[in-house]
């Protein structure tokens, strides 16, 4: 086993040298994640706070035919300016969010008791204008309620009449729960990170060394050629596990960057949950390295071994869509399911659920089945001449 | 010592080795002579256990060699063909770590470093990473990892391509100062004036078998021929005539 942890020594080394890897892998790729994650949700959140206190502005086209309206508006604090008539076209061409319409025949509507018509103009699919909106749709129906009210009183009628059915909303959601949708897409990141975080040293441990000639000379020394793989498989998963922990730390700090208090979410990821976390995830560094070894030891040069790494990268990324369009209740059985496991459980983790011992101990069972088991395929592999000789003559 | 009986390697369809025997002596230099593609280096890769041969069987000093008989194998030292270096690593590094890999401990390794950089006129290169070393910088490299362990039976393949008139020289000396301490060589090539100046025995080979081997002036006997050159071409074309028939 000397000769394992020679190799093992040796690639770390020479990996840790090359400034290419140790920035793009180790670093920036842990780091994107948290990165991204902490920006788009501080930039969300930002944006939903601050529509919700922000002045509200409605261009009204036709303000003079509804003179109380436009007072009960401006006294909820709504700034009128003045639209045209053909509102439709400015908000298509995105100069406005939404306009309101009111048209000639509302006072005479108004006078019938005939329901007065006004027309909000708006793109529904425009998501940056949807709270605004809502603000505008509710000052609307509570001044049509407020109004109808007094209608009823004034005919003798007791308003509460007119409402048949009252729903009260019971939210059972956890401030952690709701939390959970922002921190969902946590696992994805963390099973890229442990993607590519071996992904340089698999490769220029195996076809990087034919590359440059030198898998002949190493080869010739009198050592099964299994511990040598093995060392470099170990090597990998070592840069893959030290990315993921890096990951795993950038998120830490990333959480506390969003004020998710602020929006009624609790996030917790504390020391406890990133260990946790990265007990649950560690078994797949190893899936990854030997994966990205025999590939790469199956590529005659450096460019083919990306290639195939690359599609490689995209593995881990169907267990969580998968979930993310379907989203089913999480089960026993798929905690023996390698990758998809480490989603559920992480997903679960992240959440603040408590993760049964039985579950986390069957993930660990699956995986490094898996695991093992590809390492022994890797290891097997410089036996075949085809892998070693590249040039039989 | 080194002999060899009866090899035979295929790939496909094309028989590479065809029955190639021959025996190298302790304190001898033997060439395996051959046009490009004779089948030299894959001769030479099943001596050094990468390739499995098909058939036939390989003695090192008299003990029949097989891929796993590591302590066997240890007393190859191989420069082959392929000399590629780890360009992050220094010289030094390099060369330990093959000295690692021959399970040697790290103060022999140094010592064995001090010897061969000396030797081999290296002693500037040691601390300095291989990217960017010429051709002849990393074939004293590749010798001296390759040597490390202190093999008495040395097997270089075409260890002067790309080499300049100085390094070449110096290579030369290099093996016959081996062959002077007792060593068994072997050298293949396809370089007339390599074969003339360093070769006691020559084993030619083509077409994946041994034409005829001997000494020098048996060779040119044999041949008719006043030149190895010449003899060279004359027995490589009967052959290939033979073949032809």
């Amino acid at each position: 086993m000397n000769i394992v942890g020679v190799v093992f020594a040796k690639e770390v080394r020479d990996n840790l040298r090359d400034r290419r890897t140790v920035l793009s892998t180790l670093l920036f790729g842990a780091l994107l994640g948290p990165l991204i994650f902490a920006v788009i949700f501080n930039l969300m959140i930002e944006q939903q706070v601050s529509q919700a206190e922000a002045q509200l502005v409605l261009p009204i086209a036709g303000a003079e035919h509804a003179p109380n309206l436009i007072a009960y508006l401006r006294r909820a604090g709504v700034e009128i300016t003045e639209a045209p008539a053909a509102a439709e076209e400015l908000v298509a061409a995105r100069e406005i969010d939404f306009a309101l319409r009111i048209g000639p025949d509302y006072g005479t509507n108004w006078r019938a008791g005939d329901p007065a018509v006004v027309e909000l103009i708006a793109d529904t699919t425009r998501r940056q204008a949807a709270t605004n909106l809502q603000r505008v749709r509710a000052l609307l129906a509570r001044y049509s309620q407020t109004v109808g009210a007094q209608r009823l009183q004034l005919r003798g009628i007791d308003p509460l009449l007119a409402q048949a059915v009252a729903t009260r909303q019971v939210d059972v959601s956890t401030p952690q729960s709701r939390g959970a949708v922002l921190v969902g897409t946590l696992p994805f990141f963390l099973l890229m990170t442990v993607f590519t975080g071996g992904l340089y040293l698999a490769i220029d441990a195996t076809s990087g060394e034919k590359e440059r000639q030198s898998l002949e000379p190493l080869l010739i020394n009198p050592v099964p050629r299994w511990q040598i793989m093995l060392g470099k498989v170990l090597a990998a998963a070592l840069f893959s596990s030290t990315s993921l922990a890096i990951g795993l730390v950038a998120f830490h700090f990333a959480m506390q960057t969003i004020p998710a208090a602020a929006m009624g979410f609790q996030i917790n990821l504390g020391w406890a949950v990133i260990a946790q976390c990265f007990l649950i995830a560690w078994p797949l560094t190893l899936i990854a390295s030997c994966g990205q070894c025999i590939l790469a030891a199956f590529a005659r040069g450096f460019r083919e071994a990306q290639a195939y790494a690359s599609i490689l990268t995209f593995v881990p990324m169907a267990p969580s869509l998968w979930l993310s369009l379907s989203p089913v209740k999480e089960q026993f059985w798929m905690t023996a399911v390698p990758l998809l496991s480490q989603v559920v459980l992480l997903n679960s983790t992240v959440r603040g659920d408590s993760v049964p011992l039985l579950w986390l101990a069957t993930s660990w069972l699956g995986s490094l089945t898996l695991g093992l088991a590809l390492c022994w395929v890797a290891s097997g592999l410089y036996n075949r001449p085809g892998l070693v000789v590249s040039n039989p003559q | 010592m080194i002999s060899v009986h009866n090899l035979c390697k295929r790939f496909g369809t094309v028989q590479a080795v065809d029955g190639v025997t021959f025996s190298a002596a302790d304190g001898e230099v033997t060439g395996l002579l051959g046009p490009n593609g004779a089948g030299k280096t894959t001769t030479l890769r099943m001596l050094y256990s990468l390739l499995p041969a098909d058939s036939g069987q390989i003695l090192v000093d008299g003990e029949e060699l097989d891929a796993d008989n590591h302590a066997l194998r240890s007393r190859l030292g191989v420069v082959p063909d392929a000399k590629g270096l780890y360009p992050r690593l220094t010289a030094r590094e390099n060369i330990t770590y093959f000295g690692r890999m021959q399970g040697l401990e790290k103060d022999f390794i140094a010592q064995r470093i001090e010897q061969l950089s000396s030797v081999l006129g290296m002693e500037d290169l040691l601390e300095r990473r291989c990217d960017g070393f010429s051709q002849g910088q990393r074939v004293k490299v590749a010798i001296a990892r390759a040597l490390i362990h202190q093999p008495r039976n040395i097997l270089l393949d075409e260890p002067s391509n790309g080499l300049d008139v100085m390094s070449n020289r110096a290579l030369r000396q290099f093996i016959l100062d081996r062959r002077a301490a007792g060593d068994c060589i072997v050298l293949s090539t396809h370089i007339m004036q390599e074969v003339a100046a360093l070769c006691d025995r020559i084993v030619v080979i083509a077409a994946g078998r041994v034409i005829t081997s001997g000494a020098p002036e048996e060779i040119l006997a044999q041949s008719g021929e006043s030149t190895l050159e010449d003899a060279f071409v004359t027995l490589v074309g009967a052959a290939a005539e033979g073949l032809m028939a």
